[in-house]
Protein backbone atom coordinates (compact mmCIF):
# COMPACT_ATOMS: atom_id res chain seq x y z
CA UNK A 1 0.00 0.00 0.00
CA UNK A 2 0.97 3.58 -1.14
CA UNK A 3 2.76 5.87 2.08
CA UNK A 4 -0.14 8.46 0.63
CA UNK A 5 -3.01 6.62 0.50
CA UNK A 6 -2.25 5.53 4.29
CA UNK A 7 -1.69 8.68 5.17
CA UNK A 8 -4.76 10.16 3.15
CA UNK A 9 -6.93 6.89 5.37
CA UNK A 10 -5.52 7.70 8.74
CA UNK A 11 -6.14 11.70 8.27
CA UNK A 12 -10.03 10.91 7.54
CA UNK A 13 -10.05 8.19 10.31
CA UNK A 14 -8.35 10.92 13.08
CA UNK A 15 -11.51 14.04 11.84
CA UNK A 16 -14.23 11.35 11.65
CA UNK A 17 -13.72 10.18 14.97
CA UNK A 18 -13.10 13.49 16.11
CA UNK A 19 -16.28 14.42 14.24
CA UNK A 20 -18.18 11.77 16.10
CA UNK A 21 -16.67 13.35 19.74
CA UNK A 22 -18.08 16.78 18.59
CA UNK A 23 -21.68 15.18 17.71
CA UNK A 24 -21.34 13.48 21.09
CA UNK A 25 -20.42 16.57 23.14
CA UNK A 26 -22.99 18.96 20.78
CA UNK A 27 -25.96 16.30 19.75
CA UNK A 28 -25.77 13.96 22.32
CA UNK A 29 -24.92 15.75 26.09
CA UNK A 30 -27.04 18.58 24.55
CA UNK A 31 -23.96 21.36 25.93
CA UNK A 32 -25.21 24.58 23.90
CA UNK A 33 -22.42 26.33 22.70
CA UNK A 34 -21.77 30.15 23.12
CA UNK A 35 -22.86 32.45 25.56
CA UNK A 36 -24.97 31.08 28.63
CA UNK A 37 -28.26 32.89 28.75
CA UNK A 38 -28.21 35.08 31.53
CA UNK A 39 -29.36 33.22 35.13
CA UNK A 40 -29.60 34.21 38.61
CA UNK A 41 -29.35 32.29 42.17
CA UNK A 42 -32.60 31.91 44.49
CA UNK A 43 -32.32 30.05 47.94
CA UNK A 44 -35.39 27.60 49.28
CA UNK A 45 -35.60 26.20 52.60
CA UNK A 46 -37.66 22.74 53.24
CA UNK A 47 -38.14 20.52 55.74
CA UNK A 48 -37.85 17.67 53.26
CA UNK A 49 -36.12 17.13 49.79
CA UNK A 50 -35.89 13.21 50.13
CA UNK A 51 -35.18 12.28 46.77
CA UNK A 52 -34.59 15.65 44.90
CA UNK A 53 -31.25 15.92 43.50
CA UNK A 54 -28.65 18.20 42.24
CA UNK A 55 -29.37 19.28 38.28
CA UNK A 56 -33.25 18.47 38.87
CA UNK A 57 -35.65 20.35 37.05
CA UNK A 58 -37.52 23.37 38.47
CA UNK A 59 -40.49 24.24 37.01
CA UNK A 60 -43.51 26.70 36.58
CA UNK A 61 -46.49 25.41 35.25
CA UNK A 62 -44.86 22.80 33.62
CA UNK A 63 -42.51 24.56 31.87
CA UNK A 64 -38.90 24.30 33.18
CA UNK A 65 -37.56 28.02 33.84
CA UNK A 66 -34.22 26.30 35.82
CA UNK A 67 -32.38 23.72 37.74
CA UNK A 68 -31.04 22.72 41.73
CA UNK A 69 -27.76 23.90 41.49
CA UNK A 70 -26.71 22.79 44.79
CA UNK A 71 -28.62 20.53 48.01
CA UNK A 72 -27.07 21.05 51.45
CA UNK A 73 -28.63 21.20 54.93
CA UNK A 74 -28.40 23.50 58.16
CA UNK A 75 -27.96 21.56 60.87
CA UNK A 76 -28.94 23.77 63.81
CA UNK A 77 -32.64 23.85 61.79
CA UNK A 78 -32.94 20.97 60.43
CA UNK A 79 -34.01 22.41 57.29
CA UNK A 80 -32.11 21.28 53.99
CA UNK A 81 -31.14 24.92 52.14
CA UNK A 82 -32.08 23.96 47.77
CA UNK A 83 -29.78 26.43 45.26
CA UNK A 84 -31.64 26.96 42.57
CA UNK A 85 -30.84 28.61 39.42
CA UNK A 86 -33.60 30.42 37.37
CA UNK A 87 -33.11 31.26 34.00
CA UNK A 88 -33.86 34.37 32.34
CA UNK A 89 -33.61 38.11 33.74
CA UNK A 90 -33.31 39.15 37.81
CA UNK A 91 -37.33 40.75 38.79
CA UNK A 92 -39.07 37.96 36.81
CA UNK A 93 -40.60 36.49 39.98
CA UNK A 94 -42.78 38.15 42.91
CA UNK A 95 -41.21 37.93 45.89
CA UNK A 96 -44.30 35.61 47.72
CA UNK A 97 -43.41 33.26 45.20
CA UNK A 98 -44.16 29.59 46.77
CA UNK A 99 -41.81 26.45 45.79
CA UNK A 100 -43.11 22.47 46.57
CA UNK A 101 -41.42 19.35 45.71
CA UNK A 102 -43.12 17.18 43.31
CA UNK A 103 -43.00 13.94 41.81
CA UNK A 104 -43.03 13.30 37.66
CA UNK A 105 -45.71 11.03 37.30
CA UNK A 106 -45.93 7.91 39.83
CA UNK A 107 -42.58 6.94 40.13
CA UNK A 108 -40.78 9.81 38.32
CA UNK A 109 -37.84 11.96 39.63
CA UNK A 110 -38.49 14.80 42.39
CA UNK A 111 -38.35 18.26 40.84
CA UNK A 112 -39.49 21.77 42.10
CA UNK A 113 -42.86 23.58 40.98
CA UNK A 114 -42.58 27.16 41.50
CA UNK A 115 -45.78 29.29 41.92
CA UNK A 116 -45.50 33.11 41.51
CA UNK A 117 -47.66 34.81 44.04
CA UNK A 118 -48.84 38.34 43.14
CA UNK A 119 -46.60 40.60 45.24
CA UNK A 120 -45.50 43.85 43.44
CA UNK A 121 -41.66 43.06 44.83
CA UNK A 122 -39.72 41.04 43.06
CA UNK A 123 -37.39 38.37 43.78
CA UNK A 124 -33.46 39.22 43.71
CA UNK A 125 -30.41 37.17 43.14
CA UNK A 126 -29.70 35.54 46.61
CA UNK A 127 -32.63 35.70 47.96
CA UNK A 128 -34.89 33.34 49.72
CA UNK A 129 -38.47 31.55 49.07
CA UNK A 130 -40.35 31.72 52.18
CA UNK A 131 -43.17 29.89 50.98
CA UNK A 132 -42.20 26.63 50.61
CA UNK A 133 -43.77 23.14 50.89
CA UNK A 134 -40.93 19.84 51.62
CA UNK A 135 -41.66 16.69 49.97
CA UNK A 136 -44.53 14.27 50.76
CA UNK A 137 -43.05 11.33 52.47
CA UNK A 138 -44.88 8.28 52.10
CA UNK A 139 -43.38 6.94 55.66
CA UNK A 140 -44.60 10.10 57.58
CA UNK A 141 -48.06 10.23 55.69
CA UNK A 142 -48.55 6.57 57.08
CA UNK A 143 -47.01 7.51 60.46
CA UNK A 144 -49.89 10.48 60.52
CA UNK A 145 -52.64 8.60 59.50
CA UNK A 146 -51.68 5.74 62.23
CA UNK A 147 -51.76 8.10 65.39
CA UNK A 148 -54.64 9.46 63.67
CA UNK A 149 -56.72 6.24 63.65
CA UNK A 150 -55.04 5.76 66.92
CA UNK A 151 -56.45 9.02 68.68
CA UNK A 152 -59.72 7.90 67.65
CA UNK B 1 3.56 -31.61 49.78
CA UNK B 2 7.21 -30.29 49.05
CA UNK B 3 6.66 -30.52 45.75
CA UNK B 4 3.33 -28.84 45.56
CA UNK B 5 4.74 -25.59 47.36
CA UNK B 6 7.71 -25.47 45.10
CA UNK B 7 5.54 -25.85 41.73
CA UNK B 8 3.30 -23.46 43.45
CA UNK B 9 6.43 -21.06 44.51
CA UNK B 10 7.80 -21.71 40.83
CA UNK B 11 4.92 -20.49 38.91
CA UNK B 12 4.46 -17.63 41.14
CA UNK B 13 7.36 -16.26 40.43
CA UNK B 14 7.20 -17.24 36.94
CA UNK B 15 3.93 -15.06 36.38
CA UNK B 16 5.79 -11.74 38.33
CA UNK B 17 8.81 -12.62 36.22
CA UNK B 18 6.33 -12.08 33.58
CA UNK B 19 4.53 -8.80 34.63
CA UNK B 20 8.09 -7.61 35.73
CA UNK B 21 9.28 -7.80 31.93
CA UNK B 22 5.78 -6.32 30.56
CA UNK B 23 6.32 -3.65 33.00
CA UNK B 24 9.65 -2.75 31.46
CA UNK B 25 8.72 -3.37 27.55
CA UNK B 26 5.94 -0.96 27.96
CA UNK B 27 7.92 1.66 30.17
CA UNK B 28 10.71 1.88 27.57
CA UNK B 29 8.25 1.69 24.75
CA UNK B 30 6.00 4.55 25.74
CA UNK B 31 8.60 7.34 27.17
CA UNK B 32 11.44 6.56 24.41
CA UNK B 33 12.70 10.12 23.00
CA UNK B 34 10.91 10.47 19.85
CA UNK B 35 13.00 10.58 16.75
CA UNK B 36 12.55 12.13 13.32
CA UNK B 37 11.02 9.07 11.51
CA UNK B 38 8.52 7.88 14.49
CA UNK B 39 5.72 9.55 12.98
CA UNK B 40 5.71 7.68 10.05
CA UNK B 41 6.23 4.64 11.77
CA UNK B 42 3.05 6.08 14.29
CA UNK B 43 0.82 6.82 11.01
CA UNK B 44 1.68 3.16 9.52
CA UNK B 45 0.06 1.68 12.84
CA UNK B 46 -3.00 3.97 13.22
CA UNK B 47 -4.03 2.63 9.77
CA UNK B 48 -3.33 -1.30 10.38
CA UNK B 49 -5.03 -0.69 13.93
CA UNK B 50 -7.82 2.11 13.25
CA UNK B 51 -8.82 2.35 10.09
CA UNK B 52 -8.71 -1.46 9.26
CA UNK B 53 -10.84 -2.19 12.22
CA UNK B 54 -13.42 0.73 11.34
CA UNK B 55 -15.61 -1.22 8.72
CA UNK B 56 -15.67 -4.13 12.46
CA UNK B 57 -16.58 -1.16 14.46
CA UNK B 58 -19.40 0.31 12.14
CA UNK B 59 -20.88 -2.64 11.34
CA UNK B 60 -21.57 -3.57 14.98
CA UNK B 61 -22.43 -0.46 16.49
CA UNK B 62 -25.19 -0.10 14.01
CA UNK B 63 -26.40 -3.73 14.94
CA UNK B 64 -26.27 -3.44 18.85
CA UNK B 65 -27.78 0.14 18.71
CA UNK B 66 -30.49 -1.21 16.23
CA UNK B 67 -31.34 -4.22 19.16
CA UNK B 68 -31.30 -2.13 22.23
CA UNK B 69 -33.47 0.41 20.57
CA UNK B 70 -36.27 -2.40 19.70
CA UNK B 71 -35.39 -3.53 23.01
CA UNK B 72 -35.99 -1.01 24.65
CA UNK B 73 -39.05 0.84 22.61
CA UNK B 74 -41.06 -2.75 22.97
CA UNK B 75 -40.83 -2.71 26.77
CA UNK B 76 -41.22 0.86 27.10
CA UNK B 77 -44.36 1.40 24.99
CA UNK B 78 -46.14 -0.92 27.74
CA UNK B 79 -45.62 1.49 30.12
CA UNK B 80 -46.28 4.92 27.22
CA UNK B 81 -42.66 6.29 27.62
CA UNK B 82 -41.24 5.29 23.86
CA UNK B 83 -39.46 8.70 24.62
CA UNK B 84 -37.49 7.49 27.17
CA UNK B 85 -35.43 5.16 24.18
CA UNK B 86 -32.85 7.62 23.75
CA UNK B 87 -31.60 8.81 26.53
CA UNK B 88 -31.81 5.06 27.37
CA UNK B 89 -30.02 4.10 24.35
CA UNK B 90 -27.52 6.99 25.08
CA UNK B 91 -27.03 6.36 28.80
CA UNK B 92 -26.09 2.52 27.83
CA UNK B 93 -23.98 2.89 24.96
CA UNK B 94 -21.96 6.05 26.34
CA UNK B 95 -21.04 4.60 29.70
CA UNK B 96 -20.76 0.92 29.37
CA UNK B 97 -21.13 -0.55 25.84
CA UNK B 98 -19.37 1.79 23.88
CA UNK B 99 -16.25 1.24 25.28
CA UNK B 100 -16.52 -1.61 26.54
CA UNK B 101 -17.71 -3.25 22.69
CA UNK B 102 -15.05 -1.62 21.56
CA UNK B 103 -12.59 -2.92 23.70
CA UNK B 104 -13.46 -6.43 23.24
CA UNK B 105 -13.41 -5.96 19.18
CA UNK B 106 -10.16 -4.14 19.34
CA UNK B 107 -8.88 -6.86 20.99
CA UNK B 108 -10.01 -9.25 18.15
CA UNK B 109 -9.28 -7.30 15.35
CA UNK B 110 -6.56 -5.36 16.02
CA UNK B 111 -4.79 -7.20 19.01
CA UNK B 112 -4.92 -10.43 17.73
CA UNK B 113 -2.83 -8.79 14.81
CA UNK B 114 -0.20 -7.17 16.81
CA UNK B 115 0.81 -10.06 18.21
CA UNK B 116 0.73 -12.57 15.38
CA UNK B 117 3.30 -9.64 13.57
CA UNK B 118 5.36 -9.46 16.29
CA UNK B 119 5.41 -13.01 17.03
CA UNK B 120 6.62 -13.76 13.68
CA UNK B 121 8.97 -10.65 13.61
CA UNK B 122 10.39 -12.80 16.40
CA UNK B 123 10.35 -16.26 15.21
CA UNK B 124 12.31 -15.41 11.74
CA UNK B 125 14.56 -12.96 13.92
CA UNK B 126 13.89 -9.65 12.90
CA UNK B 127 13.85 -8.58 15.68
CA UNK B 128 17.30 -9.77 16.62
CA UNK B 129 18.50 -8.39 13.57
CA UNK B 130 17.32 -4.92 14.40
CA UNK B 131 19.43 -5.68 17.56
CA UNK B 132 22.34 -6.35 15.57
CA UNK B 133 22.18 -3.57 13.65
CA UNK B 134 21.67 -1.22 16.59
CA UNK B 135 17.81 0.02 16.06
CA UNK B 136 16.02 -0.92 19.23
CA UNK B 137 13.12 -3.16 18.27
CA UNK B 138 11.32 -1.66 20.80
CA UNK B 139 11.67 2.10 19.74
CA UNK B 140 10.79 1.00 16.59
CA UNK B 141 8.33 -1.93 16.48
CA UNK B 142 6.53 -1.49 19.98
CA UNK B 143 6.00 2.04 20.66
CA UNK B 144 4.43 2.78 17.70
CA UNK B 145 1.89 -0.07 18.18
CA UNK B 146 1.51 1.31 21.76
CA UNK B 147 0.57 4.66 20.44
CA UNK B 148 -1.74 3.76 17.44
CA UNK B 149 -3.69 1.71 20.02
CA UNK B 150 -3.85 4.45 22.52
CA UNK B 151 -4.31 7.16 20.03
CA UNK B 152 -7.30 4.69 17.79
CA UNK B 153 -9.34 3.23 20.67
CA UNK B 154 -11.20 6.56 21.79
CA UNK B 155 -11.72 7.60 18.71
CA UNK B 156 -13.19 4.69 17.69
CA UNK B 157 -15.45 4.38 20.71
CA UNK B 158 -16.36 7.75 19.57
CA UNK B 159 -17.70 6.64 16.22
CA UNK B 160 -19.03 3.58 17.66
CA UNK B 161 -21.04 5.05 19.80
CA UNK B 162 -22.46 8.28 17.50
CA UNK B 163 -23.32 5.17 14.87
CA UNK B 164 -24.87 3.00 17.41
CA UNK B 165 -27.26 6.03 18.50
CA UNK B 166 -27.92 6.72 14.74
CA UNK B 167 -28.78 2.79 14.26
CA UNK B 168 -30.99 3.57 17.58
CA UNK B 169 -32.69 6.14 15.90
CA UNK B 170 -33.01 4.30 12.51
CA UNK B 171 -35.43 2.06 14.13
CA UNK B 172 -36.44 4.45 16.94
CA UNK B 173 -37.59 6.99 14.89
CA UNK B 174 -38.03 5.83 11.03
CA UNK B 175 -39.38 2.55 11.47
CA UNK B 176 -41.30 2.09 15.13
CA UNK B 177 -42.69 5.83 14.72
CA UNK B 178 -41.61 7.27 18.12
CA UNK B 179 -41.34 10.94 18.02
CA UNK B 180 -37.91 12.72 17.12
CA UNK B 181 -37.61 15.40 19.08
CA UNK B 182 -38.46 13.44 22.38
CA UNK B 183 -35.71 10.82 21.31
CA UNK B 184 -33.26 13.73 21.09
CA UNK B 185 -34.31 15.77 23.95
CA UNK B 186 -34.78 13.27 26.30
CA UNK B 187 -31.27 12.09 25.32
CA UNK B 188 -29.77 15.66 25.67
CA UNK B 189 -31.80 16.23 29.26
CA UNK B 190 -30.04 13.45 30.98
CA UNK B 191 -26.54 13.04 29.18
CA UNK B 192 -24.00 15.04 30.99
CA UNK B 193 -20.81 15.69 29.18
CA UNK B 194 -18.30 15.04 32.22
CA UNK B 195 -20.25 12.24 33.96
CA UNK B 196 -21.41 10.14 30.78
CA UNK B 197 -19.61 11.60 27.78
CA UNK B 198 -16.06 12.08 29.62
CA UNK B 199 -16.24 8.98 31.54
CA UNK B 200 -17.11 6.54 28.95
CA UNK B 201 -14.14 8.20 27.23
CA UNK B 202 -11.77 7.76 29.93
CA UNK B 203 -12.80 4.21 30.22
CA UNK B 204 -11.77 4.17 26.46
CA UNK B 205 -8.38 5.15 27.09
CA UNK B 206 -8.01 2.80 30.07
CA UNK B 207 -8.97 -0.41 27.79
CA UNK B 208 -6.78 1.18 25.03
CA UNK B 209 -3.58 0.58 27.45
CA UNK B 210 -4.03 -2.63 28.82
CA UNK B 211 -5.06 -4.39 25.35
CA UNK B 212 -2.52 -3.10 23.47
CA UNK B 213 -0.16 -3.48 26.18
CA UNK B 214 -1.14 -7.25 26.65
CA UNK B 215 -0.63 -7.59 22.55
CA UNK B 216 2.48 -6.15 22.43
CA UNK B 217 3.81 -8.13 25.23
CA UNK B 218 2.62 -11.61 24.08
CA UNK B 219 4.09 -11.46 20.43
CA UNK B 220 6.68 -10.05 22.16
CA UNK B 221 7.45 -12.62 24.63
CA UNK B 222 5.73 -15.53 22.16
CA UNK B 223 7.44 -18.86 21.67
CA UNK B 224 8.99 -18.24 18.40
CA UNK B 225 7.56 -21.51 16.61
CA UNK B 226 4.52 -21.66 14.77
CA UNK B 227 2.54 -23.13 17.50
CA UNK B 228 3.99 -20.61 20.00
CA UNK B 229 2.83 -17.79 18.10
CA UNK B 230 -0.72 -19.15 17.55
CA UNK B 231 -1.02 -19.65 21.33
CA UNK B 232 0.42 -16.42 21.85
CA UNK B 233 -2.46 -14.78 19.22
CA UNK B 234 -5.21 -16.78 21.54
CA UNK B 235 -4.41 -15.60 24.18
CA UNK B 236 -3.93 -11.81 23.48
CA UNK B 237 -8.02 -11.79 22.65
CA UNK B 238 -8.62 -14.19 25.50
CA UNK B 239 -6.55 -12.22 28.36
CA UNK B 240 -7.48 -8.84 26.44
CA UNK B 241 -11.12 -9.15 27.06
CA UNK B 242 -11.38 -11.03 30.38
CA UNK B 243 -9.52 -8.48 31.05
CA UNK B 244 -11.77 -5.51 29.76
CA UNK B 245 -14.36 -6.91 31.31
CA UNK B 246 -12.84 -7.01 34.40
CA UNK B 247 -11.52 -3.69 34.20
CA UNK B 248 -14.87 -1.93 33.19
CA UNK B 249 -16.47 -3.61 36.46
CA UNK B 250 -14.04 -1.81 39.03
CA UNK B 251 -13.76 0.89 36.57
CA UNK B 252 -17.83 1.45 36.93
CA UNK B 253 -17.41 1.27 40.66
CA UNK B 254 -15.10 3.88 40.97
CA UNK B 255 -16.77 6.31 38.83
CA UNK B 256 -20.30 5.51 39.28
CA UNK B 257 -20.87 3.79 42.47
CA UNK B 258 -21.46 5.41 45.60
CA UNK B 259 -18.98 4.92 47.94
CA UNK B 260 -17.24 6.98 50.60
Amino acid sequence: MQMRTVEISVGAFVLAGILALIVLVVRVSGITLGPAEGSYTLYAEFNDVAGLRKRGKVSMAGVTVGRVEDISVDPSHGLAIVKLEIDGNVGSLPADTGARILTEGLLGARYIGLMPGADEEKLADGDYITDTQGALVLENLIGDLVTRLGAK
Amino acid sequence: MIQLLRIVGARFLERLGGLGRASVLWGTAMFGLPRRDDLRLLVRQMYNVGVLSLAIIVLSAFSIGAVIALQFYTQLARFGAEDAVGLGLALVLLRELGPVVTGLLFAGRAGSAITAEIGLMKSTEQLSSMEMMGVDPLHRIVAPRLWAGIICMPLLTAIFNVVAIYGGMVVAVEWLGSDRGGFWSGMQDVVELWDDVGKGMLKAVAFAIVVTWIAVFQGYDAEPTAEGIGLATTRTVVTGSVVVLAMDFFLTLGMYGDFG
